[in-house]
């Protein structure tokens, strides 16, 4: 990166981040509910993970360090009916928690505008110091 | 600040370096609100100018009033950005800016006045 980080840079990339992260919360919801024959097959709830990057002590920005999937087993039910059942008459359920991914998208808007306001509180001041003495 | 600048804005030049320097910080803390392990940072303002004032770099100035934020309610991941503390005060920040800026304006119509003899 050239030149010291700006406002600009420090809250576009912030809001960038948790675009993805809203992406990912899509994703998890879209999956939600879905069922596979295997359990390796079977959907897993993805959770992006952020990290710092530093430009001097004190400013910094985020990025996403990388897309974790979910520890957690997918559900699996015995349902001998359904046409993906496997010779167990097994089929295993993604492994998505609706709630937490609610409660995660809220978080992600809210986190998201307040980097919105800052831009603009940020682009006000600049345009104000611009006309300076005019 | 050195010069003609110095004795036309006196301390409101600095102030407002050091004003726009606290932005990006507390604009980082915001940023990283959900970033494991993150530590807010700020930096003491009144030591800071205090600093500036006597002759100091505001780069300088700032650096050395550094310092950590101490969260009021610990979280589990380390993360110490309290969103409702950083926004309060970015506001804040903002206003002072703002302050700054008319203290400056007002200079400024004043040595232009001067200047045209009205």
């Amino acid at each position: 990166m050239s030149g010291p980080m700006s406002v600009f840079d420090i809250a576009g990339r912030a809001m960038s981040a948790q675009l993805v992260r809203l992406n990912t919360t899509a994703s998890n919801l879209a999956n939600a509910g879905s069922v596979s024959g295997t359990e390796a097959g079977a959907f897993r709830a993805m959770k992006p993970v952020f990290g710092v990057v530093t430009d001097q002590p004190g400013v910094a920005t985020v990025k996403v360090d990388r897309i974790d999937t979910s520890q957690v087993a997918p559900t699996k039910r015995h349902d001998p009916a359904h046409p993906l059942a496997d010779k167990d008459g097994n089929v295993w359920e993604a492994s998505v928690d609706s709630a937490a991914e609610m409660v995660e998208m809220i978080e992600t808007s809210r986190q998201y505008q307040n980097n919105v306001q800052v831009l603009q509180t940020a682009k006000t001041l600049t345009l104000d110091t611009l006309r300076l003495g005019k | 600040m050195s010069g003609v600048a110095d004795q036309l804005f006196g301390m409101h030049g600095n102030a407002l370096a050091l004003r726009s320097q606290r932005l990006a910080l507390l604009a980082s803390n915001i940023a990283n609100a959900a970033t494991p392990g993150y530590k807010a940072r700020d930096i003491d303002f009144a030591k800071a100018l205090d600093a500036a004032n006597q002759g100091s770099t505001v780069d300088k100035a700032a650096g050395d009033a550094l310092g950590y934020r101490v969260p009021l309610e610990p979280s589990l991941d380390g993360n110490t950005v309290e969103l409702s503390t950083e926004q309060t005060i970015f506001a804040e920040n903002a206003v002072q800016y703002r302050t700054t800026l008319s203290f400056l304006e007002g200079r400024i119509n004043t040595v232009m006045q001067a200047l045209k003899g009205e």
